[in-house]
């Protein structure tokens, strides 16, 4: 294990030793043979995850994937770094343990609508809370698809599925207000086919020290194909995607843009309208999470304005770096621990 | 005035009172004092698992059972030989334990009325004849602890809760017990709050001094250190040695130890103690559940540390998964599970024996995982460390199956010699292990078919695991048929060839026919049985399993060498059921299931009527 520590150029990698090896894509490439379905939106967040990955310059045996149960979880196979495919829903707590015992290395989650809002929504937002120095990709395919085809909790209400033949009746997660609602430091939005974007998603992930969530929008051409239709649509794109860059008005590309509503909540207006002066510039780095949350709102009814990239941005301590504090502290006052001492501790007596 | 002293060879004190009456603190301090002074002792708290049951009631009534001795002992004592009761529903709740002719203390203040009618005495018990038979000292121990307080700047209920220390003053002179060690308990514990230190120092002083001269109490007793083997000693509760070994467990493996854990009854003491330990390099994780608990320490586990959990049954049912995890990765873990009276949330401050066979089979598919049981409350130090030896040399879960009353009972502790504590070697990979070059996740070392243990941060070793099959070598998920096979069996031949010790027979005249086995925390209960039936004349072999999987290789041959195998067990015969399945040996089953341990007396009584069957 490597004690030493090394600027890498990203916070969230500020204890993970420096690479002297310049890596490429194909060095992060596994011997595995990709077995998603043909079209699954899973191949494409694979090939920009495995491109940006040299980016970090750390060595490869200092990543590690985490992943759960379902189709997503299948990627740490295609990864040549260590990895670990566990159980469903509990990947959140198997990279806790991970991180907090190891802060030199840079460990990622790989779960899915399924793993880490369902089964394993507990642990996901307690992850998030803690603030463990983690970096979350949820695949988002509104579906269950390794179990082939039946309602996920972010599935739209009244989805006909295999289990649900007369539509689905739960009303469904939004993971970025979810994530929000659990003060995660660090939520993001992309989608799967917009690899320049998602590349700049995952690496502000990186950069961030502290949990970082991205939801990713991912088609299942075989039980959901075309869940995202409405975002890819040339036409459609401009009007419907808001681009979130810190610092910048909040507008779509049709003109309209997004002002304060009541309440606390945001609306999009057309900016002719209102004056170019009353667009909200996005802040990233707000400490009150009420107004990412807001923002997270926006896509109601049905992708009608779906906002894209960073939400919210802000930095607190990590749980990995305040556990080991403690342990530094008890040591810088106790010393290092003296087990003949701890045993013989409290009241002894001696028999000659 | 000096007064007469009286010898005994043992004595049984049970203090009963209120939830709230600090009777755990009482009989702790007891305890400490008799350490101290060298009798060899064992204990039994019992109380309810409400925190503050409605004062005054039976549901609320805690106890603590001291059994002291100038001779080794086994066991917290069948029955008390003196009670001391707080107030009438501790007498209610007791008296049935009580043999005639011993001696009862009682708090006169609290026998009004309305507390007698509270639990259900019509009539005064201490006039109506209720206590015929016994040695009665009524003490009005409240008002006089009141009273004793009156100069001092505090509360009357600040002054009232002061008498569980008058009672310990009290008992402590009836015993002739040292006193410095409270003293010096009660000055750390109230450094910051003087009027209370002067409380209860006053109160405790009073209770000695009010021993002393009041003509109540005509003789006081004296129990002589027992002869233990020599050494430094303390006197140890099965939790926190358990903590204890497995911080020796980290110690003498050079692995961090990560802990894991949810609270639960009885387990949570070993979290309080290990998250006090961190210049160990002790990181303690309050999970948000159960499963939290050990996937955080199974992932630490795969990051190269020492990864342990702690639970009682209902949290070791929510574990079952990730245990499976991890005897499908092949990574060392530690799962302490401190068994209570089940099923679902039972009894949670009750001992029961009763999640053995979950702790074999509770798992889906075949997943064997060794198993490990304490024999008595510092046992749990040796165990603990045991369960980390083989956890680590061969690459597996390990269960280790403490209980309630070990958890909480205590008893005097040899300290070992740390330079004697055996040494574990993790003996992480390094290198590439395969004919390429190249890395093979499951390639086994042919002695203890345990995997490599490569730890990110290794370069050259990356690998992907997970609880899909995989192929015998490379790790690569594999479906294979015959792979699969290969892979079920070979997991059960490494937990199969776990070295463990040979079994061992205690039977003085070599001639027994009957042989007593047991497992877990009975064994005081059952040793105490043993001598009581040889003090009979009879005979009768004793053994004891530390190690339920794999069990000793002479097992079977022990079972066989006798004509009558008898398993006290406190559940329906779990360990029997395997005993039976595993050797065709048709053992005789003795199984109660109170929430508390056997008491010798009863146990003796059944091994007699074995031992005498034509």
């Amino acid at each position: 294990m490597t004690e030493h520590t090394h600027d890498t150029g990203f916070a969230g990698l500020r204890l993970v030793p420096k690479s002297d090896t310049s890596y490429k894509m194909k060095d992060f490439k596994s011997d595995q043979e990709v077995r998603w379905c043909p079209g699954c939106g899973d191949y494409a967040i694979l090939a920009a995850f495995q491109a940006f990955l040299p980016e970090l310059g750390v060595p490869r045996e200092n990543i590690v994937i985490v992943s759960g149960i379902g189709c997503s979880s299948r990627f740490p196979y295609y990864l040549s770094t260590y990895g670990v495919h566990s159980i469903h829903g509990r990947a959140p707590a198997i990279a806790t343990g991970l991180a907090t015992s190891r802060p030199d290395l840079s460990v990622w989650v790989i779960t899915g609508d399924g793993d880490g809002l369902s089964i394993g929504g507990n642990h996901l937002i307690h992850a998030l809370r803690r603030n463990v120095n983690v970096n979350v990709l949820l695949f988002n395919n509104r579906i269950y698809g390794l179990t082939k085809g039946q309602y996920s909790p972010t599935s739209e209400a009244g989805k006909i599925t295999k289990s649900s033949p007369v539509g689905s009746l739960d009303h469904p997660f939004n993971p970025v207000s979810l994530a929000l609602g659990a003060e995660a430091t660090f939520v993001a939005r992309s989608v799967d086919s917009d690899r320049r974007h998602l590349t700049s998603v995952l690496r502000a992930a990186a950069e961030h020290p502290g949990a970082s969530f991205v939801e990713v929008y991912q088609n299942c051409p075989i039980f959901n194909d075309d869940a995202f239709e409405p975002l890819k649509d040339p036409a459609a794109k401009d009007t419907r995607l808001l681009r979130l860059e810190h610092g910048e008005p909040l507008r779509l590309g049709d003109g309209r843009g997004v002002v304060a509503g009541e309440y606390g909540g945001l609306e999009v207006v057309d900016v002719a309208s209102v004056g170019e002066e009353r667009l909200i510039r996005h802040d990233a780095h707000r400490e009150d999470p009420g107004y990412a949350f807001a923002l997270s709102r926006l896509d109601r009814p049905a992708f009608e304005h779906v906002p894209i990239g960073v939400f919210r941005e802000v930095r607190r301590p990590t749980y990995d770096d305040l556990v080991n504090e403690q342990v530094a502290d008890a040591r810088a006052e106790r010393g290092d621990g003296e087990l003949s001492a701890l045993l013989a501790g409290g009241d002894v007596w001696t028999v000659g | 005035m000096s007064k007469q002293i009286e010898q005994l060879d043992r004595v049984v004190i049970r203090f009963a009172g209120d939830s709230g009456d600090g009777m755990q603190l009482t009989g702790d301090r007891f305890t400490q004092e008799t350490a101290t002074f060298g009798n060899d002792l064992s204990t039994l708290p019992n109380f309810p698992a409400e925190i503050r049951a409605p004062a005054g009631t039976l549901p609320g009534v805690s106890s603590f059972q001291l059994h002291f001795a100038d001779h080794d002992i086994m066991t917290p004592g069948d029955a008390p030989d003196v009670l001391v009761a707080m107030n009438p529903a501790a007498l209610k709740a007791n008296l049935g334990d009580l043999p005639r002719g011993a001696t009862v203390i009682v708090n006169t203040d609290e026998f009004t009325k309305r507390a007698l009618a509270k639990v259900g005495f019509a009539a005064d018990p201490l006039t109506d004849g209720t206590l015929d038979g016994f040695k009665v000292s009524a003490v009005p121990l409240t008002s006089m602890t009141v009273e004793a307080l009156a100069g001092l700047d505090i509360s009357k209920k600040d002054a009232e809760r002061a008498k569980n220390m008058f009672a310990l003053g009290l008992l402590s002179w009836m015993y002739n017990r040292p006193t410095e060690g409270t003293a010096a308990f009660l000055k750390s514990k109230f450094a910051t709050k003087p009027n209370i230190l002067a409380a209860n120092l006053t109160a405790f002083q009073t209770g000695w001094n009010f021993g002393e001269t009041t003509e109540d109490f005509a003789v006081s007793y004296e129990i002589k250190p027992a002869r233990l083997p020599a050494g430094t000693y303390r006197n140890i509760t099965g939790n926190l040695a358990t903590a204890y070994g497995l911080i020796a467990g980290s110690r003498r493996s050079g692995l961090p130890l990560f802990l894991g854990s949810y609270p639960i009854t009885p387990a949570s003491d070993i979290l309080h103690e290990l998250s006090r330990h961190k210049e160990f390099g002790v990181r303690t994780f309050q999970a948000e559940d159960e499963i939290a608990g050990v996937g955080a320490a199974l992932g630490a586990a795969f990051g190269g540390a020492l990864g342990v959990t702690t639970t009682s049954g209902p949290g070791m049912v929510l574990k079952q998964e990730t245990v499976g995890l991890a005897v499908m990765t092949e990574l060392p873990l530690v799962i302490v599970d401190v068994q209570r009276a089940g099923p679902s949330t039972g009894m949670p401050t009750k001992t029961e024996q009763t999640d053995l066979l979950m702790a074999l089979f509770g798992r889906n598919g075949e997943s064997p995982l060794p198993v490990v049981a304490p024999a008595s409350p510092a046992d749990c130090f040796a165990v603990a460390l045991e369960a980390v030896r083989i956890a680590v040399t061969y690459r597996t879960p390990v269960v280790m199956l403490s209980d309630g009353y070990l958890a909480n009972g205590s008893e005097p502790w040899r300290l070992p010699e740390v330079s004697e504590l055996p040494v574990i070697e993790p003996g992480f990979a390094t290198a590439p292990n395969g004919p390429d070059g190249d890395f093979l996740p499951y390639l086994r070392d042919a002695e203890t078919l345990a995997r490599p243990w490569a730890v990110p941060g290794t370069a050259g070793l990356e690998h992907r695991i997970g609880g899909i099959e995989k192929h015998a070598e490379t790790g690569d998920i594999s479906y294979t048929p015959a792979n699969h096979d290969l892979m079920v069996r070979t997991r059960q031949a490494k937990i199969d060839a776990v070295d463990v010790p040979d079994l061992e027979v205690d039977d003085p005249s070599g001639e027994a026919e009957v042989l007593v086995l047991g497992w877990g925390g009975t064994y005081g209960s059952i040793t105490a049985a043993a001598r009581r039936v040889r003090r009979t004349g009879r005979r009768v072999a004793q053994a004891h399993l530390r190690h339920l999987n794999p069990f000793p290789a002479n097992l079977g041959e022990v079972l066989r060498a006798y004509d009558r195998v008898v398993v006290p067990e406190i559940n329906l015969g779990q360990l029997a059921l395997l005993l039976r399945g595993r050797f065709l040996v048709d053992v005789i089953g003795y199984n109660k299931v109170r929430g508390l341990p056997f008491k010798a007396e009863e146990l003796a009584g059944a091994l007699q009527e074995v031992i005498d069957r034509d």
